[in-house]
């Protein structure tokens, strides 16, 4: 089976080295970064398959690395991973193009099948990411202006809902009778929704959930 | 003062442009400065002037301190423009009409009691356009901007003051002889606002400075002694704990999410809404048994009746999980709809046979289901051996 380069990219030293060794055979760690500037350096060198993303770091955070190595053009995939569950924080990171976020909590195991499941173009969504959505989906009554990116259809909300309820990837495939491939898509569909949809409530919705 | 800042666009110095000019441009300069309609200002200047020459003498003042528009040559194409004399000649007649009318009423037999007003206003306007822009910009933002509404506030209170007073001595026939006091005062007071301004001006925006400066130094002893009170204390409880590994998670757990909820989480009243309560009872069982509870809320409401039942028999779940299932953690999900709230709480523990629990055990079927009914919901509960179990639990909003 072929391994997963990945690129470590967060400003805690001992926090990279815990993921290094909690991480299973199938993921080969190329790398790592401590900020923003040596991250974008270290992805146009290494060239790695999925990058291991910090929210919080010195010069910019999370989406500055996003910002300038998407917007250079590049095809790397982006896991979030960071102690935060901040709505802002979650939906932004996801916005700016990250294609999946979990919290620093989640077990070594956990994390090496989000790491796989990124590397092969699918979403990853923790149960509180998928709250978030299904809140900031429903919170608004405006019109939407996109009705194909701007609302959940159905079975999209079935699948995050019962993601929200802790149900992993193929315990949702059993529940709602449709196979595992079925259920990623679904969820990666509403990643492109998350991420193109242009209402502004959505980025509203996680800034004003701070301030209430 | 620094000449080579730079300025913003809209605080130009005052000029005279020449296109478009009626007599000499200062009118229409102004009103750029102002950022009003050179009609409005040309008026002002007409109707002034029948107040016993005072719009002449402020034009004429104008004149001579505003330089003209300096012009790029590139940019002059053919002769010179000249000025427009079909307005001045609309103007000079509306001026003639007025004064005529001043003249015939007797409105505007003031004698020399507006020259003092003239002279102190052409003097202010002078010391404004000759300003340089950079501190007129410093006047503006330091002073004005940030207490506008209270200035204004201010000066709209004072002027019903004057304005009654003058009324007051025009009621009772002794405005004739107080005016010249009254215009010497108000003359002198204004001169001496002239001179204060600036140093006003930065007493203000001194006192906002520590203001903002209180404010910071209050936020950030309010984080000390958040950070003091709780994590501290918990650092210190987990290194007399160190031998014990479950009570040095649990304290470590409990402390995370204390510091989350007060960094992340709307400040909310614990007892008043639904999401706020499911999260208040995951975390008093995740105490209680040391088995981690993620939560995961959508929506919100106010607490009812039956929500406080359902409350209740989530807790009961909760427990039952914590307690018998060996699940490493245990999953809350509840979801506010319109019409009705729903609560699920998931573990992937060891599961049972439902058929299997003995009659006279409370929990679930009086706890949970039993108490679900009374209130008018629902409870389901979905287990097999080895696969878990998922309590449901829904409950109408009335």
């Amino acid at each position: 089976m072929k391994t997963v380069r990945v690129l470590i990219v967060d400003d805690h030293r001992l926090f990279r080295s815990g993921v290094r060794a909690e991480l299973g055979p199938s993921i080969e760690v190329i790398g790592e970064a401590e900020d923003v500037d040596t991250a974008v350096r270290a992805i146009s060198e290494l060239e790695p398959d999925v990058v291991l993303l910090d929210v919080h770091m010195p010069g910019g955070g999370g989406q500055e690395v996003l910002k300038r190595v998407l917007g250079a053009g590049s095809q790397v995939r982006f896991l979030a991973l960071s102690v935060s569950d901040a709505a802002e924080d979650v939906i932004g990171v996801i916005r700016g193009g990250a294609r999946g976020y979990v919290t620093k909590t989640i077990n070594g195991t956990e994390l090496t099948d989000a790491i796989v499941r990124v590397s092969e173009g699918d979403a990853v969504f923790s149960p509180r990411l998928a709250g978030f959505v299904l809140d900031a989906f429903a919170s608004t009554e405006a019109p939407p202006i996109d009705p194909e990116l701007d609302s959940l259809t159905q079975r999209e909300r079935e699948v995050l809902r019962l993601i929200a309820r802790g149900y992993a990837y193929k315990e949702i495939a059993k529940e709602l009778f449709i196979s595992v491939k079925t259920v990623e898509t679904h969820v990666s569909s509403v990643l492109r929704k998350l991420q193109l949809s242009n209402r502004h409530e959505l980025s509203r919705w996680a800034t004003a959930r701070r301030l209430v | 003062m620094s000449e080579t800042r730079n300025l913003p666009e809209e605080y130009p110095r005052l000029v005279r442009p020449v296109a478009g000019r009626v007599v000499a441009g200062v009118a229409q300069g102004a009103a750029a400065q102002l950022r009003l309609d050179p009609v409005v200002l040309r008026l002002a200047f007409v109707l002034l002037t029948v107040v016993d020459g005072l719009g002449f003498v402020a034009y004429a003042a104008l004149w001579m301190f505003t330089p003209k528009e300096q012009v790029p040559k590139e940019q002059v194409k053919g002769p010179q423009p000249g000025r427009d004399w079909g307005q001045l000649a609309a103007y000079g007649v509306l001026w003639l009409a007025l004064a005529a009318f001043a003249w015939m009423t007797g409105a505007s037999s003031g004698g020399f009691g507006t020259w003092p007003i003239a002279v102190g206003g052409i003097g202010a306007l002078i010391l404004w356009q000759q300003a340089d822009p950079g501190r007129r910009q410093r006047w503006m933002t330091g002073a004005v901007k940030q207490v506008s509404t209270t200035w204004v506030r201010t000066g709209i209170g004072a002027l019903l003051v004057v304005v009654g007073a003058i009324g007051f001595l025009a009621a009772s026939g002794e405005l004739a002889k107080a005016r010249t006091g009254l215009v010497f005062t108000a003359v002198v007071v204004g001169g001496m606002l002239m001179i204060a301004a600036p140093w006003l001006a930065s007493l203000v925006k001194e006192l906002q400075r520590e203001r903002t400066e209180r404010i910071r130094q209050e936020e950030r002893a309010e984080v000390a002694a958040h950070v003091h009170d709780s994590v501290l204390h918990t650092l210190t409880l987990i290194q007399r704990n160190a031998a014990d590994p479950r009570e040095v998670t649990r304290l470590a757990r409990s402390q995370e999410r204390e510091l989350r909820n007060w960094l992340y989480q709307p400040k909310q009243d614990a007892d008043a809404t639904l999401a706020a309560a499911v999260r208040r009872v995951a975390a008093e069982e995740e105490d209680a048994h040391g088995v981690p509870i993620e939560v995961v809320c959508v929506g919100d409401c106010e607490l009812t009746e039956g929500l406080v039942a359902l409350l209740h028999a989530a807790r009961q779940a909760m427990v039952n999980a914590a307690k018998y299932s060996e699940s490493p953690v245990i999953s809350v999900y509840a979801e506010v709809e319109s019409d009705e709230v729903t609560v699920f709480v998931r573990d992937r523990g060891k599961g049972f046979v439902l058929d299997d629990v003995p009659e006279d055990r409370m929990g679930i079927r009086q706890s949970i289901i039993g108490r679900m009914e009374r209130h008018g919901g629902s409870a389901r509960v979905r287990t097999e051996p080895g696969d878990g179990t998922e309590v449901m639990l829904t409950m109408k909003r009335s």
